[in-house]
């Protein structure tokens, strides 16, 4: 599997004026929906570690799960046999003057390219199965972006630990 | 996961353990609808206590089981949702739309 992430990263640092940070973990595993719970062991002890909030821990979780599912479903059409990449890197922020640290997970899959139009959510007035994993997703994270490069699907979750509210009085 | 049910009079109550994803939500989904639409059970009952985790496919499996109940006009009911459980149903705008009750007793007063 061939995956064009260097080039990917340093776009992606232009665009939003990030600095680059450290590669946190690397994950190759196949697009079989029973290491969906292995991955969100992981996430949930990631996230706990990097400084979430509980909720937050919970969000990012259920915001990679719900795209790996999708990437399981929609991409891989449910063969449990294709190969799905997962790079979570440290990144940092500027805004306002302040600094902050923020999780960027990478989900690259060699599916075929998606279609905007394909990425459909339901409205949620609405009271019926389905179209919910991008809500997720959206309701989760911070930065959401899909790419194609060179054959592969890349979705890109970003989500910044917030600064803690100073106190009135300090 | 784990799926096992129970009968109480015109009852029926799934006993559901561990996480609901898209490893074993079809299972579910295949035990709740043949159980409103095959067996009518005037109530079918989840018992969510001992699930940690659902995605959005669990929750598209239990609004299939509430449409099916409707459309039979049985009562569909869910309790002991777990705090992530309860956040999913929140943030899909479901909660209200779902008989929910805190443990069993409740759920079968009601």
């Amino acid at each position: 599997m061939i995956i064009d992430y260097p080039a990917w990263r340093s776009k992606t640092k232009e665009a939003d004026g990030n600095s680059g940070g450290g590669l946190l973990l690397r994950l190759e595993f196949q697009s079989d929906p029973s290491l969906l719970c292995a991955v969100r062991g992981t996430m949930e002890r990631l996230t706990e570690a990097f400084g979430f909030p509980e909720p937050e821990c919970r969000a990012v979780t259920r915001a990679v799960d719900e795209a790996l599912t999708n990437i399981i479903r929609h991409s891989y059409k449910g063969r449990l046999d294709q190969p799905i990449e997962m790079l979570l890197c440290c990144v940092r922020r500027q805004a306002n003057g302040e600094a902050s640290d923020g999780l960027e997970i990478l989900l690259c899959d060699q599916g075929p390219s998606i279609e905007q139009a394909d990425l459909c959510m339901r409205a949620l007035e609405e009271v019926k199965p389905g179209g919910l994993g991008l809500h997720f997703i959206k309701q989760s994270m911070d930065i959401v972006e899909y790419k194609r490069t060179n054959g592969t699907n890349c979705l890109r979750l970003v989500k910044y630990v917030r600064a803690a509210k100073k106190s009135v009085n300090s | 996961m784990q799926i096992s049910s129970r009968q109480l009079d015109k009852t029926t109550i799934f006993d559901l353990s561990g996480d609901i994803d898209l490893a074993n939500s079809p299972a579910v989904r295949k035990a709740l609808l043949h159980e409103v639409r095959d067996n009518r059970t005037p109530r079918v009952v989840m018992n969510l206590s001992k699930v940690r985790y659902i995605d959005s496919s669990g929750v598209a499996s239990l609004v299939e089981g509430l449409k099916a109940s409707r459309d039979v006009g049985s009562r569909f009911i869910l309790f002991g949702l777990s705090t992530s459980a309860r956040e999913v149903l929140q943030l899909s705008r479901l909660l209200k739309i779902f008989e929910v009750y805190d443990n069993e007793e409740q759920a079968l007063a009601g």
